[in-house]
């Protein structure tokens, strides 16, 4: 099957700037596929050497095998939502939506009519005499969605498209942005920085880190086995126990990483489970998340571990802060990372 | 007690503000506006045709006198066509310039362009007209390049065009032209880069990821986004050159502008109202073509 988007050895810098180095990847038709990393790790060049806005200085971009290196953004079959939303303020909100119908000389009475039930599909039917200022951030996304969708692009970017609404609309529209992508069938890639939206979200995930990828696999493969420490700290925040401390815990100096919620606290006298890896030490400080409290526990071997602890978990309150305490863990939770 | 003040103004806005906008208010409302109100008034005062004095009582008839004299009627529009021309023509010259100074160039070539645009403000304004003159004149360096390139019959064909032509650019309505656009394009080029600076380059790309080729994005996005730029750029090319008066008696054919007609009217010929009269054209041109520009809605994006 050919790859609705391939990336072949790109690279991109900015005078010595490396954004990009010799990045290769290719996602499936129909993949809702996110780009994950901090600012500054080489997503969001990725994302616009694909919709066209930018050239790479080397390597090749194919859009369904077809090479688009140098074919410019309005011969691209592929339609962006930018992180600002980017909606024309000096047009109506149907106005904008029918921007695209409009530069590729759509009759006016059609391109009205594809408008309205765009505007439909994004459950904005009766905003379209508005202006972009008189709606709120949530309305402008969906309205920066309905123009992007309305040429039936093969391929969808969202640049960060969550990015400025506030927690409680953010988790609405990841549904509706999952529900949408599924709905239609196209390929959707989005860049985000945000490592729950993109697990949740996504289908399979790219770990960029100083314009490599670090990373490409499911998200359960990324949560469950990262393969660097990068991954590991950055996608749910494991503990990444590295050389020195690895060998006192588990007589290998490979280091690893274990998720908090894989690891017991049991009180200072009580016996570990048989076959787990148990180690002393001081619960320094918790910290209470509602649906599981957060410990941090100093080992005696100098490495401080965290350990989140579901409130519905059963056994004994967590002692008082300052107590000694005993974790434990099953070999098969650590993951092995690569050295470096 | 600098404590004890600064809090006795923070308490009291109303009046901290007023302090400070009550002595150019002053200015600004009896000085500016008091002596426009009196040169308006004046326009509707008669002269007396034998003594040569202002009587104070009111009338129509220095209105009636600019409306039906054919001499009169021709200053009006030779000088209203000349200010459109030159605004056309600024803006038509000064949207790449802006367009690159706001988009295009680096840090270090936008102050550059910023300088260069902006140097010749800083010169003597007769030095630059007069210097206009010798450069446009017969046996000027204009001539003079046409001259050597082999392109005298080119020059001396554009001369020969009727009404604008003339025995040289010196005396012709084109050299007034040349000197009026190149005094006022920086008037053009500023705003319109200002305004085009504000135009997020997010809004560009969306228009070509859309599907529009730049000629589209351009037409579409660009001039719409600037036209605050370009009506407030307009303004100031078209109503300088309706009021300029030495541009027209320095460079150019003898034919005579508003401006001039003000200057000689109520200096040599001292018929104050008639030149007060003449002074209300320019006023009224700038408010239509300001209600024109609104209507097109120049100031929506403001």
């Amino acid at each position: 099957m050919t790859a609705a988007i391939e990336l072949q050895d790109a690279s991109r810098a900015f005078g010595a700037v490396v954004a990009l180095d010799r990045v290769s990847l290719a996602i499936a038709p129909g993949e809702f596929f996110a780009l994950l990393g901090p600012s500054g790790s080489g997503k969001t060049t990725c994302l616009r050497l694909i919709a066209g806005f930018d050239r790479p200085d080397s390597g090749r971009i194919l859009l369904e095998g077809e090479d688009v290196t140098d074919i410019p953004p309005y011969d691209r079959n592929l339609n962006t939502v930018f992180q600002d939303y980017a909606l024309f303020p000096h047009m109506t909100v149907a106005e904008n939506v029918a921007y695209g119908p409009r530069v590729r000389g759509v009759a006016a009475e059609e391109r009205r009519r594809r408008a309205g039930e765009m505007l439909e599909l994004v459950r904005l039917g009766s905003y379209g005499d508005r202006r972009p200022a008189q709606l709120s951030g949530g309305q402008r996304q969906r309205v920066a969605l309905a123009r992007a969708l309305i040429n039936s692009p093969k391929v969808l970017l969202l640049d960060e498209p969550l990015g400025a609404l506030d927690l409680k609309l953010r988790e609405e529209m990841q549904a509706e942005l999952k529900g949408l992508q599924q709905r239609l069938g196209i390929t959707f890639v989005f860049v985000t920085h945000d490592q729950g939206e993109a697990l949740s979200m996504a289908d399979r995930v790219a770990v960029f880190s100083q314009g490599r990828i670090e990373q490409l696999d499911t998200p359960r493969g990324l949560y469950t086995r990262p393969r660097t420490a990068f991954v590991a700290n950055f996608v749910g925040s494991a503990n990444v126990v590295l050389g020195p401390a690895a060998e006192r815990l588990t007589g290998r100096s490979r280091p690893f990483a274990i998720r908090p919620e894989l690891i017991e606290v049991l009180p200072a006298g009580a016996t570990p489970a048989e076959g787990t890896i148990a180690c002393s030490g001081t619960l320094e400080d918790v910290l209470y998340h509602g649906a599981s409290s957060r410990c941090h526990v100093r080992l005696d071997k100098a490495t401080l571990l965290a350990v989140s602890r579901a409130e519905s978990a059963a056994g004994a309150p967590l002692p008082p802060q300052g107590s000694r305490v005993q974790l434990a863990w099953r070999p098969e939770s650590m993951v092995h990372l690569e050295a470096g | 007690m600098l404590r004890s003040v600064s809090t006795f103004f923070q308490r009291r806005n109303a009046f901290y503000v007023s302090l400070l906008l009550v002595p150019p208010l002053l200015w600004l409302g009896t000085v500016y506006l008091g002596s426009l109100f009196t040169l308006l008034s004046q326009s509707f005062y008669a002269i007396d045709e034998f003594t040569a004095r202002v009587v104070p009582t009111l009338t129509l008839a220095t209105y009636r006198q600019l409306v039906t004299q054919p001499a009169n009627v021709d200053i009006v529009v030779r000088t209203l066509l000349m200010a459109v021309a030159v605004t056309i023509a600024c803006a038509v010259i000064a949207f790449p310039v802006a367009n690159y100074m706001a988009r295009y160039a680096g840090s270090k070539m936008k102050a550059l362009f910023y300088v260069g645009v902006m140097l010749p403000m800083w010169f003597s304004y007769l030095v630059k007209v007069y210097a206009w003159r010798l450069i446009l004149a017969k046996q000027g360096i204009v001539s003079w390049a046409f001259t050597s390139l082999g392109l005298q019959g080119a020059l001396d064909a554009l001369l020969a065009t009727p009404v604008v032509g003339g025995p040289s650019l010196a005396s012709s309505y084109i050299g007034m032209f040349i000197v009026f656009v190149y005094m006022w394009l920086p008037f053009m080029i500023l705003p319109l880069a200002a305004s085009l600076e504000r135009v997020p380059a997010s809004l560009l790309q969306a228009s070509a990821d859309l599907g529009a080729r730049p000629a589209q994005t351009f037409r579409n996005v660009v001039v719409p986004l600037a036209l605050p730029g370009l009506a407030a750029g307009s303004i100031f090319t078209f109503s300088l050159t309706l009021g300029d008066y030495i541009i027209p008696s320095v460079v150019g054919a003898p034919g005579y502008f508003v401006g001039m007609m003000v200057y000689q009217q109520q200096g040599t010929a001292g018929n104050m109202p008639l030149a007060a009269a003449f002074s209300v054209v320019p006023i009224v041109l700038i408010a239509l073509y300001l209600t024109f520009a609104r209507r097109l809605g120049a100031f929506d994006a403001l």
